[in-house]
């Protein structure tokens, strides 16, 4: 375990492949703006980068990769109820929206 | 530590049922990093209830949503360029990221000097990534966005912005003055004193927490 040395030690060579990893990334989902990518291609491209940024941060930057499993699960599990919330508010902006047609736009 | 090695021969879900149900502390952690790690998962939630908050009013809009790529493209010599201030924005606190994750290295090398100055430069850049900010408000609201409407569409665009971004923003001016204290700190052989520099890896949670929910905000809000 790395309590052998105090708290979170590690090379700092993988700090900078990440760091320039982060801007690889972040230029690319600039450039899915800037080339005007449309429909799935530029939906899943924002998504794919998102998330790939928010993981190498997360893991590498904030240590979570090294941290015990305990710890792991209790800060990452429940971020996933989420889903659920996100699920329920897009049927419930789909309904409103559907709504407000059939009420204003006769 | 004497449990690790019998750690070691559990598999990792025996290891989290050990930590959780034994008569003992459940985090392996200092308890500052612990509380941390909580108060940021707090913060995910509340950050992600803006998110969905601006995902269900985009849904149910009859108007147009005005096209975040225009809305904030600047005029730079002749031609308007999209989206550039934010992207230079993202590229303010990415590089401040990577300055934070140095800092904290060498605060567990006990380099002092360079923590210090690695610490002055991320506050430096997250105030920079603050005035950036604040002159896209500006200008904004120089062109009529209010947080019940604005001329290219849909009215919910400008509370959506201002609370998002603003919510943020305040993020990022209370890590700037986290970081001055934590850099005095070192500065001032605190944790010298203390016998750890875990209180630097903490600080630095929150400032990659900061970036990481501007992951979320420059894809869901300006790339949309």
């Amino acid at each position: 375990m790395s309590e052998a040395k105090e708290g979170q030690q590690h090379p700092l060579a993988i700090y900078l492949w990440i760091w320039l990893l982060l801007f690889v990334l972040s230029t690319f989902s600039y450039l899915v703006d800037y080339f005007h990518l449309h429909g799935m291609l530029r939906w899943s491209l924002i998504i794919l980068f998102m998330l790939l940024k928010a993981g190498f941060i997360v893991a590498i930057f904030m240590h979570m990769a090294w941290e015990r499993l305990a710890l792991k699960l209790a800060i990452l599990l429940p971020p996933l109820c989420l889903l659920v919330l996100v699920g329920f508010m897009a049927i419930e902006g789909d309904y409103t929206f559907l709504t407000r047609g059939a009420a204003f736009l006769r | 530590m004497a449990h690790d090695a019998q750690a070691a021969a559990l598999s990792p879900l025996q290891q989290v049922s050990g930590d959780f149900a034994a008569d003992k502390q459940a985090f392996s952690v200092p308890w500052g990093k612990a509380m941390m790690w909580i108060f940021l998962l707090s913060d995910t939630f509340i950050f992600s209830c803006f998110l969905t908050s601006y995902m269900n009013v985009r849904f149910s809009t009859l108007q147009g949503w005005p096209n975040p790529s225009q809305v904030f493209s600047l005029h730079i010599g002749g031609q308007d360029i999209p989206l550039i201030l934010i992207a230079i924005m993202t590229f303010v606190l990415i590089t401040s990221s990577g300055t934070m994750a140095l800092a904290v290295n060498y605060g567990y090398r006990k380099h002092k000097r360079n923590t210090v100055m690695l610490l002055i430069a991320t506050a430096a850049l997250g105030a920079t990534f603050v005035g950036m900010q604040a002159f896209e408000w500006t200008k904004l609201i120089m062109e009529g966005v209010r947080p019940w409407g604005n001329p290219w569409g849909a009215p919910q665009f400008g509370s959506c912005f201002f609370m998002i971004t603003g919510f943020h923003g305040c993020h990022v001016s209370a890590g700037v003055i986290y970081l001055l204290i934590t850099a005095k700190r070192v500065g001032s052989g605190f944790y010298d004193k203390k016998g750890t520099y875990e209180t630097v890896e903490v600080a630095g949670l929150y400032w990659h927490f900061v970036d990481l929910v501007w992951v979320f905000i420059f894809a869901f809000f300006y790339l949309w």
